[in-house]
């Protein structure tokens, strides 16, 4: 069963269709309660870094969701903003992050090889994994995803990037530690290559 | 690499599917879920749903629509018509699209691109321009293609950049469906305007059109209407996009990308 957090931000939707699709249990959880039983966990996430923490904080599902990845360690998968709110903070706001993975948030636009290039990164870009495992098994080297966004993850550990993408020079556009699993890109809006990725999240 | 987009454009009116020429005569190809099915079985990069009736009539989107094509699209959508506040724009978001549209409302009061932006985030924010030729350049209309605006290209974009637009999309009245092929001055001008992801709409009749398209500008979003509802000499209607082999080799063919700005 996959409990896909809704606070409000995200293509909540999007998920439950694919996991429909693939007879795959998965629910959304807007309360405390409704998250309290869930035992692999989506977090989505669009636009701003603080409104996307504001929201999840006004939702009363954090302190749930702490006790889930942290005491618990069920598995958790971050996407786009969800991904970005891993980390300890962000270029783009002065809230704490979640801080369940070393690292920080930064914007494309203050990173020298992204200077020439257009900002948002935009549209189908590969993504090359480091292990072909977990979640990027069956995944090789044509896969591609799709990206939207202006600021990505700057790991403090090189262990922790699961997949890089290139836009200038090589990004972190998956990270990973232990449990705590996150992805820039839109697995829910990627094709058969997205599909792939979420089914094999369920199956971890 | 970042890859071009390959974009079919599709326009609702009266619940239906048309293709217009010229922004006038709309023909009626199909059913909007009907294709967007489609589109999904053969991986198009993304979509972009146009009502072309809701600014012209004055009426509110179409949610019930726009939640239906959210629920069947298994590719980033885009919806665009009739959208001319942060509220409606944060509601078709929340119906599980990826990015709003906004055309007439960005020349009326472009102070709303900065409420969407942070309503919804920038990189969601799409700004159309639907432009003409002249003698002063490109001129922007709106209400499809019915009402002047008496602005340049080059002025609008730069402020719609400045508001917080997350991409610039431009759209050749001229060239609309005559399958010619696209504005190529007009698509390298906006690259030189800016630094945002772009996309050209208008005149594409051929892969070759697409090819050049991506030669001229690099890494862009090239959208098309009729190419992707068309087949054939006599235009017969038949919802088509090209197949993973053909969009590898038109992007292998790509140099370099020159993607690079002024």
């Amino acid at each position: 069963m996959i409990t896909i957090i809704d606070y409000g931000l995200g293509n909540i939707r999007a998920f439950l269709n694919v996991y429909k699709r693939h007879n795959i249990e998965a629910r959304t959880a807007r309360t405390a309660e409704e998250l309290a039983g869930a035992t692999k966990v989506i977090l989505p996430g669009v636009g701003a870094f603080d409104h996307a923490m504001e929201r999840l904080e006004q939702s009363g599902m954090r302190a749930a969701l702490d006790d889930l990845v942290l005491e618990r360690r069920a598995p958790v998968l971050g996407v786009c903003v969800g991904m970005q709110m891993l980390a300890q903070d962000s270029d783009e706001g002065k809230r704490p992050g979640l801080g369940w993975i070393d690292g920080h948030v930064r914007a494309f636009r203050s990173w020298e090889p992204v200077r020439r290039l257009p900002v948002p990164h935009m549209g189908w870009n590969d993504v090359r994994p480091t292990s072909g495992t977990g979640l990027f098994r069956e995944l090789d080297s044509d896969a591609r995803f799709y990206f939207l966004h202006s600021f990505f993850f700057e790991c403090a550990k090189p262990e922790d990037v699961r997949a890089v993408s290139p836009y200038g020079a090589d990004f972190s556009s998956a990270v990973g530690h232990d449990n705590v699993h996150g992805v820039q890109f839109h697995p829910e809006k990627s094709h058969h290559f997205g599909t792939r990725l979420l089914r094999n999240f369920a199956e971890l | 690499m970042l890859r071009p987009r390959i974009t079919p454009c599709l326009l609702v009116h009266n619940g239906g599917l048309v293709k217009t020429v010229r922004f006038a005569a709309p023909q009626y190809v199909g059913d909007p879920l009907n294709a967007v099915k489609i589109f999904n079985e053969k991986e198009a990069d993304e979509l972009i749903v146009l009502d072309i009736d809701a600014s012209v009539r004055g009426s509110e989107p179409n949610y019930r629509l726009i939640a239906n094509l959210a629920v069947e699209c298994r590719m980033p959508l885009c919806y665009g018509g009739g959208i001319k506040t942060a509220e409606q724009a944060k509601r078709i978001i929340g119906l599980g699209v990826e990015k709003v549209s906004i055309s007439s409302a960005a020349i009326e009061n472009p102070a709303v691109i900065s409420r969407m932006a942070e309503e919804v985030g920038s990189t969601s924010v799409r700004v159309v321009f639907a432009v003409r030729r002249s003698g002063r350049g490109y001129e922007v209309w709106t209400h499809n293609g019915s009402r002047p605006t008496g602005k340049l290209l080059d002025e609008v974009v730069r402020s719609a950049e400045s508001l917080g637009a997350g991409e610039i999309l431009v759209n050749s009245i001229d060239n609309d469906g005559q399958m010619t092929g696209y504005d190529l001055a007009l698509a390298k001008r906006l690259r030189e305007l800016t630094s945002l992801p772009m996309t050209v709409l208008g005149g594409a009749g051929s892969l070759d059109d697409i090819r050049r398209l991506i030669e001229t500008c690099g890494v862009v979003g090239a959208a098309a209407g009729s190419l992707f509802v068309f087949k054939g000499p006599y235009r017969a209607v038949l919802i088509n996009y090209l197949g993973p082999a053909l969009k590898e080799d038109l992007i292998r063919r790509l140099a370099p990308a020159p993607v690079e700005q002024p």
